[in-house]
């Protein structure tokens, strides 16, 4: 019984709020005092952050890989959509929680399909889920509006208040707002004894099940959870952009998605909040130099983080950083240095 | 009855063609445990090679396969030995992220020196309209398609069950640490299979084009049909992938005949359902590596 306490004192260390966090929220709210005139892109940014946050959950905190996660991405956005068309919840943050439910939903019956078989068998599977999703969405283009896309959603303002205008400003803040409190309980649910034992799994799934921990039930709420902030990322873009087309479900969403993950690192939740920048301005950048083939410079940016080795990447932006706290502090770096990623 | 039979035959047809397409993939996925996503994008490159020898240099058609065959064999040998081997060791994660960046860099480099529009090879007139064979219209290219690809699969199938080439290649495919202590080149034995795969692929290719149509998205749009046909068929043998294919091949064009409104959804929920019953394939041994 003498590890009990070790293990609780470790994981309140960890738990602790750093330097290095708060100023990154610090920026956060200050970019949108500092750029009035870029919230379109910086609601992007966000919404592309909470959908890397939400796959960083399954991917770097249980070992799950997914090349279909934005199917629970659809369905939050056609949720929301949906719900806002046919004005049955007028209220975007009631809508915002309901269409998280329906990807939650989703994510319970699909998780049972995800927890079995090897890497190869989940990675098929969940594309397949995400085809899938497609073809029913060009299927009952009745319901989705196929290839159209849904039209004319109209969004009543926040809380009865804040109405969406056309510079974004409120769409910048809700969705910063909903990031901020999904990521306060995305580190919550990591730092806890639950999030611990998702990491014991993710180790080694089978000594994981010997000393007591119920693997699949574990995997199925963390799936079940991820899904829920996929769809909330979702209904996110259905909301501030009054539009659900059928790319949502696009495999390139999902490929994107790894990418920004990859970028940002995993495991350590703000691999997605840095990757989603990264991936942002890389993308503007490259269309802004190649209008219409910057699908090329993103792959090339693929090859070469995985020819070059994530690890390694990820220790040479972090060389300066930790350089300057380490002169300023004196002491070993504070910097979050991204844990190694599941094989 | 003989809607039946027509659906039959093109049902082959189109299995035949994606089995030479995948086979490589197959392999690629047996022997190294490599997955490899961008297997479509050397049949997009043996597809336009052919189109641009055919259609601008004005080659004939059955002189411009083998090239097809030759070019993207040589591009799959090339980027075998640069780049896909150091991926070897590493996870499957890796693997995915590194496909999927080629075949990104492969769709917009199609995009930029070809266009974006659909392909079409010029095909000579021998191949052209339909014969009529106890009342079951039969398309001469699609028959052609399953000749070809008949006779390959049976070369391949002897290749692998009687050449030396062929059982080191299973044996290295079985235990490839065995393999290597007895002696075998591991690594120079799945160079030749990469190299050769990506060639039937090309082949593949340059065949499809009239079939499933040729544009830079196509390593997107039927990436998911080729890996269907590898997790279904397991990549332990050939005869599993070939059964798939055949299976798939039929499937799909009678799903869209019978069903045409439900699209695709037949295929990926046979998938699914194959997968979650046999994560090892329809038809693969159950030893898991």
């Amino acid at each position: 019984m003498t590890t009990l306490p070790d293990v609780s004192t470790s994981a309140i260390a960890g738990a602790r709020w750093r330097p290095g966090e708060i100023a990154f929220w610090i920026v956060v709210v200050a970019c949108g005092f500092l750029f009035p005139s870029r919230y379109l892109i910086m609601t992007d940014i966000v919404r592309l952050a909470l959908f890397a946050l939400s796959l960083d959950l399954i991917l770097g905190y249980a070992g799950i890989v997914s090349l279909g996660h934005a199917a629970f991405f659809g369905v939050g956005a056609y949720s929301a959509g949906l719900l806002a068309l046919h004005g049955i919840i007028n209220e975007p943050v009631v809508a915002l929680v309901v269409a998280g439910f329906a990807a939650m939903v989703l994510g319970f019956f699909t998780s049972f399909l995800v927890i079995r078989g090897v890497d190869l068998t989940r990675l098929m599977v969940t594309l397949g889920i995400a085809l899938l999703l497609e073809a029913l969405a060009e299927r009952f283009s009745g319901v989705t509006g196929g290839t159209d896309g849904l039209q004319g959603i109209e969004m009543q303002p926040i809380l009865g208040r804040f109405a969406f205008d056309i510079f974004g400003k409120t769409g910048f803040f809700y969705s910063s707002i909903v990031l901020f409190l999904l990521f306060l309980l995305a580190r919550r649910i990591v730092h806890s004894p639950f999030g611990l034992s998702l990491r014991a799994i993710r180790n080694n799934p089978l000594r994981g099940a010997a000393i007591g921990i119920p693997v699949n039930r574990r995997l199925i709420a963390i799936y079940m959870v991820s899904a829920f902030y996929a769809g909330i990322a979702g209904a996110l873009f259905t909301q501030t952009t009054a539009l659900a087309s059928l790319d949502v479900f696009s495999f390139e969403r999902s490929a994107d998605l790894m990418l920004m993950l990859v970028i940002g690192g995993t495991g350590y939740l703000y691999g997605g909040l840095i990757g989603a920048v990264v991936f942002k301005m890389l993308q503007e950048l490259f269309s802004t130099i190649t209008p219409q083939y910057w699908l090329f410079w993103i792959g090339l940016v693929l090859v070469v983080i995985v020819l070059v080795g994530r690890a390694r990447i990820h220790r040479w932006a972090l060389w300066v950083p930790n350089l300057i706290i380490r002169q300023l502090a004196g002491r070993r770096a504070v910097v979050a240095v991204p844990e190694s990623d599941p094989s | 009855m003989t809607t039946l039979f027509t659906i039959l035959f093109d049902g082959v047809a189109y299995g035949m063609l994606l089995f030479v397409l995948a086979c490589g993939l197959a392999v690629t996925l047996g022997l190294m445990n490599f997955v490899n996503l961008a297997h479509g994008a050397f049949a997009m490159a043996g597809g336009y090679i052919c189109a641009v020898l055919v259609n601008n240099s004005g080659w004939p058609f059955f002189a411009a396969l083998p090239l097809a065959f030759v070019a993207s064999a040589a591009i799959g040998m090339v980027l075998e030995r640069t780049l896909y081997r150091h991926l070897y060791a590493r996870s499957h994660l890796d693997q995915v992220l590194f496909s999927i960046g080629l075949v990104f860099m492969s769709v917009a480099a199609i995009d930029y020196i070809m266009g974006s529009s659909r392909v079409f090879i010029k095909l000579p007139a021998a191949l052209e309209g339909q014969f009529d064979f106890f009342g079951v219209g039969i398309g001469r290219y699609r028959l052609m398609i399953i000749v070809i690809c008949g006779l390959l699969t049976v070369a391949l199938q002897l290749i692998l069950a009687r050449t030396r080439f062929g059982s080191r290649l299973r044996a290295a495919v079985d235990d490839p640490r065995a393999a290597i202590g007895l002696g075998i080149n591991v690594p120079q034995v799945f160079a030749f299979t990469f190299a050769f795969g990506c060639g039937l692929a090309g082949l593949g290719g340059a065949l499809s084009a009239e079939i499933l149509g040729l544009d830079p998205y196509f390593p997107l749009k039927f990436m998911i049909y080729f890996l269907i046909v590898v997790t279904v068929g397991g990549s332990s043998s050939i005869t599993g992938p070939f059964l798939a294919s055949l299976l798939l091949g039929i499937g799909d064009v009678a799903g869209k005949y019978y069903v045409p409104k439900m699209g695709p959804f037949v295929i990926y929920t046979i998938m699914i359902v194959i997968l979650i019953w046999r994560p090892n394939g329809l038809f693969g041994r159950t030893a898991a590596r």
